[in-house]
């Protein structure tokens, strides 16, 4: 159990800066998740808590006690990493036993710990095995359970899913979500997959470019993102982002249409609006009309990437089935209220 | 690639008589170093061009070992080869990690000066050698040649070692930290025991070059009582005469050790110990 600071933290490789300004507090017990795209500094900032690279400015400390010198041995924190980095000349026992035995705890001690954390983890099979005579699956599971045997104050995970196949990717989450519940430890998850995130996090921390863009709860993100970066990162279609003209009572949309916002920034320059929050409506009631170009029937949802006259290309997406084909017109309303404004830079803008 | 042999019986064919003319092309000087070895003295010049001699003797091989300084030489060798494995080894070692995973100043300068002394044909260094190794008093001495052949050895070994550590994935080491190790136990527990088929390569290929040395043997040692092998195989050829038998007996024996080094870990070179370390 333990609560993780980071203030002010940065990472430079000579002039090259990778983490800039990094303040966080993350709870006890708190599930964080670092999200981004790939070189956005996330796996740097989760290996400087573990200790593995150098922090180059900042503070990092662990329940107020200053880390930054502390070599990883001696943070009391377990890792699982991406590749698995299973010994593979030890069998699963004596993987998931090394750190006891490099503590010298004593045999019974560690077999009864290993045979706890197998199964749990549904591994009491195979603890005689060597790695390689595992699958991808089985060797993420000794991944962590080396992790829990050690009992430590807080669990990183770097990417720790990213090896496997779609299905065992969803049952390997499920399994860290009970892990996490169960344990009710501090754990650090860095992942690309925002689904990922979104399903595990308390709060998630949304990385671009070695700067911290948001930091919140995921439905913080998906309903108030900070930027369009975020708002853009976030949610899975892809938020539809498109030009607009701040206007009396209002935005002008570029089919000359006028979408009233009250209260709206005269430095609004884009809208941003989720594809489930546009609907398919009537002509007269309709914003925007346009030529269905693609149609994914998914069977709980339709996706329709369409081309709107003025506008450029945009996605739909429907709860449950429409009977649409490549071609047809489409009248398409946004919804009140679910619209998000953004300055030149980028800047979510609040309306009154 | 199994298919694909079942598919063309003719190329099968083809390929292993292809492997087979090689293996003959390459293994007949051994085939004919033995067949002398075993051809007793009188026969040697009457049946010298026959592929199996008429009669067969192991008299050469009982000469050489019991009436002539042939033990002495081998042992000398074995001193000398077995000393410079084992410290080019040790030492490649160390460089080969440091190579493999530290970032220090100088790093590309000392891979570029290792790799320059690769390029001197050794005739040319021979004289510097012998002024230096006179200066130090160390001529007619085995440790005169343990020092020269680790010398000449470290770099080509070094750049193995580093090979073999770099195939190491750098996440093992990381996580023996993360489990409480200092770096010095992540390397004794973890790295070593996966490096060991490195360590083998290296040993066995330092030990059979250290083995059939004979230039700097030659010019270094002059006395009996310190010679190596290869040295000691041109004292069977005398003023006045060759004694081919003993001297291919001598040379079949030679072959001993570095046979049995190669059996010894050639499991370890073919097993891949990494594997099911990283993904898969």
């Amino acid at each position: 159990m333990a609560r993780l600071e980071l203030t002010g933290v940065e990472k430079r490789y000579g002039a090259v800066e990778v983490l800039r300004d990094v303040n966080l507090r993350i709870n006890d017990g708190e599930f964080i998740v670092l999200v981004g795209p790939s070189g956005c500094g996330k796996s740097t900032l989760l290996r400087m808590i573990a200790g593995l690279e150098e922090i180059s400015e900042g503070e990092f400390s662990i329940d107020g006690k200053r880390m930054n010198e502390v070599p990883p041995r001696d943070r009391d924190i377990a890792m699982v990493f991406q590749s698995y980095a299973l010994y593979p000349h030890m069998d699963v026992a004596r993987n998931m036993g090394f750190s006891m035995e490099i503590r010298g705890e004593g045999t019974p001690a560690r077999r009864s710990k290993v045979a706890a954390a197998a199964a749990t983890l549904g591994l009491s099979a195979l603890t005689a095995r060597l790695p390689k005579a595992l699958s991808g699956g089985q060797r993420q599971r000794v991944a962590m359970g080396r992790a829990i045997v050690r009992d430590p104050r807080a669990f990183l995970f770097d990417e720790p899913l990213s090896n496997l196949d779609a299905a065992l990717r969803v049952e390997m989450r499920l399994e860290i979500a009970r892990l996490h519940r169960r344990l009710d430890a501090t754990m650090v998850y860095v992942t690309h997959d925002q689904v990922e995130a979104l399903t595990l996090a308390d709060r998630i921390v949304v990385l671009n470019g070695g700067i911290i863009q948001q930091v919140g709860t995921p439905l913080d993100l998906y309903e108030t993102p900070a930027n369009r970066f975020v708002a853009q990162f976030i949610g899975s279609p892809t938020m539809n982002v498109i030009a607009v003209t701040p206007a009396e009572g209002g935005v002008r949309l570029g089919n000359g249409v006028l979408l009233a916002l009250p209260g709206v920034s005269i430095d609004v320059t884009e809208l941003g609006i989720r594809p489930e929050h546009l609907d398919l409506a009537d002509p007269a009631a309709s914003t925007m009309t346009g030529i269905a170009d693609v149609v994914e029937h998914l069977g709980s949802d339709t996706n329709i990437y369409a081309q709107v006259e003025g506008i450029g290309p945009l996605m739909v997406r429907q709860h449950g089935h429409v009977a649409l084909r490549p071609g047809d017109p489409v009248d398409i309303a946004i919804q009140p209220g679910k619209a998000h404004l953004f300055d030149t830079a980028g800047k979510a803008l609040r309306q009154a | 690639m199994a298919t694909w042999q079942r598919a063309n019986p003719l190329m099968r064919t083809g390929k292993l008589a292809a492997i087979a003319f090689y293996l003959c092309f390459a293994l007949f000087p051994l085939y004919w170093l033995i067949k002398i070895a075993v051809t007793p003295d009188r026969l040697i010049y009457t049946e010298g061009t026959a592929l199996w001699p008429s009669e067969f003797t192991i008299g050469n091989f009982t000469t050489v070992i019991w009436q002539t300084d042939f033990l002495r030489f081998f042992g000398n060798s074995l001193i000398v080869s077995l000393s410079t494995a084992a410290i080019a080894t040790l030492i490649a070692a160390g460089a080969g990690y440091a190579f493999s995973r530290f970032d220090f100043r100088g790093k590309r300068l000392v891979i570029a000066l290792m790799l320059l002394t690769q390029m001197f044909p050794l005739l040319m260094i021979i004289a510097p050698i012998y002024r230096i190794i006179a200066a130090m008093g160390l001529l007619n001495s085995l440790s005169s040649l343990i020092l020269v052949y680790i010398a000449f050895n470290i770099p080509f070994a070094t750049f193995l070692m580093q090979s073999f550590f770099d195939g190491i994935p750098k996440d093992l080491e990381d996580a023996a930290m993360m489990d409480g190790c200092t770096r010095f136990q992540s390397l004794r527990k973890v790295i070593l025991p996966l490096t060991l088929p490195g360590l083998g390569a290296t040993l066995g290929f330092v030990f059979t070059a250290a083995w059939s040395e004979v230039l700097f043997a030659l010019m270094l040692i002059k006395s009996n009582a310190s010679m190596t092998f290869p040295v000691g195989l041109l004292t069977f050829v005398s003023k006045f005469s060759v004694d081919w038998g003993q001297m291919m007996a001598a040379g079949v024996l030679a072959l001993v050790p570095s046979c049995m080094f190669f059996i010894f870990i050639q499991r370890y070179l073919v097993q891949g110990l990494t594997s099911g370390a990283v993904k898969g």
